[in-house]
């Protein structure tokens, strides 16, 4: 017998459950965008290869369109719409508001998603590839701007704000460091 | 009441639809949800050229949710003889399924419509479509000159003024170059998207464009509608830099919703993004400047060779951006085409400007070598009082402003002009420098004003906010000109039923959509009595700035700017890295500062892009795009892009009620240029050939 | 993408079971990949076989003082793992350089092995290529291959292997654990990979149906002393146009113990032994690092516009052994 093609799931997004049948080939970006009505996630190149659908899975930044939605049951995922707490914007999202770290905003939730899991990576002492000496017990490598840009490279933006994008992560991950 | 003492314009303010970008609230064009949406997949051409023999549809039409196959025997018939707003045809690849011709690698042949887009995907990958497949050329290069003839694009084909064999041969110095710039696509983030629907004979579009008048005139010429009886919306836009007007996406959606009465929404694919939504021609330019010994120009000559396909005539006029910069007794000027088996490039960010100021200002660079004398210097010595062929006075011409700000804030004065000498680790270091200038102009549009019975004000202007910040502007902009605070008025965008405007394109779009916005802001301003009642439907003013964009002077009028960059180059491994980069301009008034530098920085940005990794490749032998995704064709990305500065001398139109010019181009202008003369700095080899990839530093021994 | 079955497995047994040697069948990682393929229509599976919740993630040492790693573990965590950048610093360093972080969060050690070429004939299902229709031919011996391979390629196909991970586990000899219906198996890296000869859609020796389940990396002391450096045409998310992963130990300037793997050169990651022999026992020098890339490189064979490959490779080569030697010395 062939094996179905679809599945019943459920899928836990921004902390509510959604049930729903999906076509095995449903990625996470489209039921996202198609089924749950979350369109904040963009798809830019549906590929891998530009970022704009990046989502936090089980608190880790991926991107949503190489992810089936059928794989995604069981894990927690945390979309743009549920990074602020109410009312009151994410930090990372203020300071991409004030310091105008976007410009058609197509690329920006999937930038902010980014830049939320690159601020947990470098506090859990992650290194990258900008970071000079990777041993453990050289310590986490200060934040600076050649870190943020590498750090944040998954993440295309055409308009071209990524002067402005490293500066509002840097002035959030400041705000974080001084609230921790 | 509320007196608004200083004005808004000038003053930084956040993006009045900001929070709604940040939080993903905002909806773009495919992002609206529709009852009974049907999804539509377009099928492409697999060869360049020859006939469709057939459709093997039967098949396709039994597949798990399909709803239709359109194609050339079934699709409805459109009519693509006419001139739309922009005073051109369209490019007849939006005239879909119209014939059995292939055109280019690409074409579109077919529309699966299906229940879901899984559907549809599968559906038309599985669809099957052969071919009488007939030879095609898609070679283009600069030996290509002897098949090519100069066309009148939005600038005039050829320019010619004195003799210029003469003049080089009594030059002191002739720069004798070969520039070429390859083809380029402008991937915005936001893939082309549209919805159309019936809804009481009403065509309803929502899209993804730079301007819904544009895109809906077109589509009622296409499917011969009464203009009133098409609706475009475009709300939010998610890049367009030349690329979003009409594209076979909506002539598509439009198509099936017509013939399946129902809404259908069709979607651009990146790969086939790089075959329907427009591209910028490739160029191969020849630059010959004569200069007597001290660099002053006797003769300029500047040749621009570009591809179109084989039924639309699109110039890419790069020869046409040397016509305001310098003085020269001879100055010949010219941009030809040549007819390929490939799809019709388009308009892509400063189209002329940033291929043309690439081999102009690296010509200028070469010069001042020659010369030995300061690359600043050099353009500060051939500054023309009047424009160097039209003899018509500026408008305004703040270039050499930018460059002595700019000089002054990069530290240029201390700068050893000998190449090569400059070391940092493994990385060798160089500085250049380059001029911008593009055109301002604007184009008329209808806004109306209205002043609410609740004391704020409503501007409604079929404007496109394509991330330009448009709507913040004009926000701001109407304030001013109604002399109250910005929170009390509201701008609605992007809705053809507006009325007519102009496009977000040609750096055109604030300015136009501005100017007409004061013009009826400051009418309902004095019509508004003091402390009288406002009637409950409010009271609106509608202004039309035909007339009096029509009496504007001739004038050379044009932005400039002076573009700085810091490179290092390893030259053990062919790496190139941006280390810093200033750009100072004169680009009129500065509405609003945040989102102008933020602007300004970008278009920098895709001169950095353009400068180092920009290249769409194209298989001679299959006549498509090799590695047609965003991990074959390279754009900039976060690591490649350094600390970049922005700002501005004081530059106002004198002819514009807001003293704006526009700044949507300028930043791209030159500065490709500004990187290929830094990287000549570093090593003391001229890249006369863009992207300066790795392989080409490596492998220059000499020359590249 | 047609229509396709899921199945989740959690026991590697399992996994292999419901695979059940079905060549229409694929096991799915992190899914950066083998997704991606399926949107372009280069994978075509009737079946996945979800191996994400398999209890493989693990890094941990071995009786010998090497480190076992879990076919599972994302890429992320294997460059954050404190014994990878104590130990292998290569290794992590070419993991960092690869892809982005959010692929890197979710792209597992396996599935980066079997990754397939970003070759854009390959990825163009209207393009002929021999690794994916063999016999339709190979357009970019004639065509675009400024990005192709100069080393151990044939007329069949030029194509590279794409993975950074995999040229730092060549160099320091890794072996790849695998299991089929039959039970498991080991490969070395160095025997994982087949060569291209007339059979480029042939890529692994891995019987058909076999899961991989981990990478072993022997104790490597001269690993320690070891780093990755990748050029490529933007500073960062882009495949290799050249890598190299080198590690080094000097003893009074003389070369003690060397290891030197090449990436985007070949159809695998390219072992340069050839180079290692010749540098063992001679002095730390720059001419002698570049006589043994000479050495290595005298077999490439490079097409009209991939020339630079080998002067690219050369240089990386001194550059980088000088490097590790200034670090020896300190």
């Amino acid at each position: 017998m062939p094996p179905s093609t679809s599945s019943d799931l459920t899928l836990s997004v921004n902390g509510e459950k959604y049930t729903l049948t999906v076509d095995h080939r449903t990625t996470l970006l489209d039921a996202l965008r198609e089924r749950l009505d979350l369109t904040g996630t963009k798809k830019g190149c549906d590929q891998g290869q530009c970022g704009a659908c990046t989502v936090l899975v089980d608190g880790r930044r991926a991107v949503s369109c190489l992810q089936l939605a059928v794989a995604a049951e069981g894990r927690e995922i945390t979309t743009i719409e549920g990074v602020a707490d109410g009312d009151q914007l994410h930090p990372v999202q203020q300071a991409f508001l004030d310091l105008d770290g976007f410009q058609c905003g197509y690329c920006t939730p999937g930038q902010i998603c980014s830049a939320i899991a690159l601020i947990e990576e470098h506090a859990a002492g992650w290194p990258s590839a900008a970071t000079d000496d990777i041993r453990p017990d050289a310590g986490p490598p200060p934040l600076t701007p050649e870190e943020i840009r590498e750090r944040m490279s998954g993440n295309l933006c055409r308009c071209g704000a990524y002067v402005s994008i490293v500066q509002a992560v840097a002035r959030a991950a400041e705000t974080k460091g001084a609230a921790a | 009441m509320t007196t608004a003492t200083k004005g808004s314009v000038g003053t930084s303010h956040t993006r009045v639809e900001g929070r709604d970008k940040v939080t993903g609230a905002a909806r773009y064009a495919a992002e609206i949800p529709f009852a009974e949406l049907a999804h539509g997949w377009l099928v492409l051409s697999t060869v360049a050229r020859g006939r469709i023999r057939a459709l093997d549809t039967e098949a396709v039409l039994r597949m798990p949710g399909v709803l239709t196959v359109l194609h050339h025997h079934n699709a409805p018939r459109v009519d693509n003889d006419y001139v739309g707003l922009l005073g051109v045809p369209p490019d007849p690849s939006v005239a879909l399924f119209q014939h059995d011709r292939v055109i280019h690698m690409g074409w579109p042949v077919a529309l699966v419509v299906a229940e879901t887009s899984e559907q549809a995907r599968e559906a038309a990958e599985a669809l099957v479509v052969t071919y009488d497949q007939e030879p095609h050329d898609v070679a283009f290069s600069a030996e290509r000159q002897t098949e090519a003839y100069p066309v009148d694009g939005h600038a005039p084909g050829v320019v010619e003024k004195g003799d210029l064999e003469a003049q080089l041969a009594s030059s002191a110095v002739v720069v004798d170059a070969e520039y070429t710039t390859p083809e380029e696509h402008h991937n915005p983030m936001e893939p082309h998207a549209a919805t159309a629907l019936w809804e009481g004979g009403r065509l309803e579009v929502v899209d993804s464009n730079q301007g819904t008048s544009w895109v809906a005139g077109e589509l009622a010429n296409l499917f011969s509608l009464d203009p009133a009886s098409v609706r475009v919306r475009s709300e939010h836009v998610g890049g367009g830099f030349g690329s979003k007007g009409v594209r076979a996406h909506q002539v598509a959606a439009v198509m099936a919703a017509t013939v399946l009465q129902r809404p259908v929404r069709v979607v651009m694919t990146r790969r086939q993004m790089f075959s329907l939504a427009g591209y910028r021609s490739p160029t191969a330019q020849r630059v010959r400047l004569g200069a007597d010994a001290d660099g002053r120009l006797r003769a300029l000559e500047h040749q621009s060779l570009n591809m179109t396909s084989s039924v639309h005539e699109f110039v890419e006029p790069s020869a046409a951006a040397s016509r305001a910069m310098y003085d020269a007794d001879a100055h010949h000027t010219a941009s030809r085409i040549v007819r390929l088996d490939v799809p019709t490039p388009t308009w892509m960010r400063a189209p002329g400007e940033a291929p043309g100021s690439f081999a102009l200002e690296a010509a200028l660079d070469e010069l001042a070598e020659r010369c030995g004398i300061d690359p600043i210097e050099l353009r500060v010595l051939n500054e023309p009082a009047v424009g160097p062929v039209s003899g018509l006075p500026f408008s305004s011409r703040n270039l050499i402003a930018c460059f002595r700000e700019g000089a002054r804030r990069f530290g240029w004065a201390d700068r050893d002009p000998r190449p090569g000498v400059r070391r940092d680790g493994r990385w060798l270091l160089g500085t250049g420098t380059a001029a911008a200038s593009f055109p301002a102009g604007a184009m008329p549009s209808t806004p109306a004003v209205t002043a609410e019975a609740d004391g704020t004000f409503t501007v409604g202007v079929n404007a496109a906010d394509i991330g330009t910040g448009a709507r913040t502007a004009l926000a701001l902009v109407a304030a001013d000109a109604l002399g109250v605070p910005t929170d009390r008025v509201r701008v609605r965008i992007a809705d053809s039923d507006l009325g007519p405007a102009m496009i977000a394109g040609g750096s055109m779009g604030t300015r136009s959509w501005a100017w007409a916005v004061t013009t009826a802001a400051e009418e309902l301003r004095q019509s508004l009595a003091p402390g009288a009642d406002i009637p409950p439907e409010g009271i609106t003013v509608r202004s039309n700035t035909a007339e009096a964009i029509g009496a504007l002077a001739q004038k050379e009028r044009h932005s400039f700017g002076a573009q700085f960059a810091e490179v290092a180059v390893d030259p053990a491994t062919g790496e190139v890295r941006v280390r810093r980069m200033l750009g100072i301009f004169a680009a009129g008034r500065i509405v609003n500062p945040l989102t102008a530098r933020n602007q300004l920085v970008g278009g920098m940005i895709w001169g950095i892009s353009m400068a180092l990794h920009e290249e769409a490749v194209r298989d001679r032998s299959t006549g498509g795009l090799y590695g047609a995704d965003l991990a074959g064709y390279h754009v900039a990305a976060h690591a490649d892009i350094p600390h970049i500065e922005a700002d501005w001398v004081d530059d106002p139109d004198p002819d514009d009620p807001v003293g704006i010019k526009g700044i949507g181009e300028i930043g791209i202008v030159g500065a490709a240029a500004a990187v290929a003369n830094a990287v000549w700095h570093a090593t003391g080899v001229r890249h006369r050939h863009l992207p300066i990839r790795p392989d080409r530093v490596l492998m220059a021994g000499g020359d590249a | 993408m047609r229509e396709f079955g899921y199945q989740r497995a959690y026991d590697v047994s399992g996994a292999v079971a419901l695979l059940d040697g079905d060549g229409e069948a694929r096991f799915l990682g992190g899914g950066t990949n083998l997704v991606d393929l399926m949107k372009t229509g280069v994978e075509r599976p009737a079946l996945l076989v979800d191996v994400r919740e398999l209890p493989l993630n693990r890094i941990e040492p071995t009786a010998d003082g090497g480190l076992r790693i879990g076919a599972t573990v994302t890429n992320s965590d294997l460059a954050a793992h404190p014994e990878v950048r104590l130990r292998y610093p290569a290794l992590a360093q070419a993991v960092l350089a690869g892809a982005s972080g959010q692929l890197r969060n979710m792209a597992t050690v396996g599935g980066n092995l079997l990754q397939r070429t970003r070759c854009g004939y390959f990825a163009d299902v209207s393009s002929a290529c021999n690794k994916r229709n063999p016999g339709s031919g190979c357009p970019a011996v004639t065509g675009e291959h400024h990005n192709h391979a100069v080393l151990g390629a044939s007329d069949h196909c030029v194509a590279t292997h794409p993975s950074d991970m995999g040229v730092a586990l060549a160099a320091f000899d890794a072996v790849v654990s695998y299991e089929t219906a039959d039970g498991p198996g080991e490969l070395p890296l160095a025997d994982f990979y087949l060569p291209v000869g007339e059979t480029p859609h042939l890529e692994t020796a891995l019987p058909p149906g076999a899961l991989i389940t981990g990478v072993t990396l022997p104790p490597t002391p001269v690993a320690a002393n070891s780093r990755y450096r990748k050029v490529r045409e933007r500073a960062s998310y882009a495949f290799a146009i050249g890598s190299i992963a080198a590690a080094l130990d000097v003893e009074d300037g003389v070369v003690r113990d060397v290891r030197l793997a090449f990436g985007a050169v070949a159809s695998r990651p390219w072992r340069a032994r050839t180079a290692e022999r010749a540098l063992l026992g001679t002095r730390a020098d720059a001419e002698n690092f570049a006589a043994a890339a000479d050495a290595e490189l005298a077999d490439a064979k490079p097409l009209p516009h991939n020339g630079y490959k080998v002067t690219l490779m050369r240089n990386l080569v001194v550059a980088c052994l000088s490097e590790l030697a200034e670090e020896a010395a300190r």
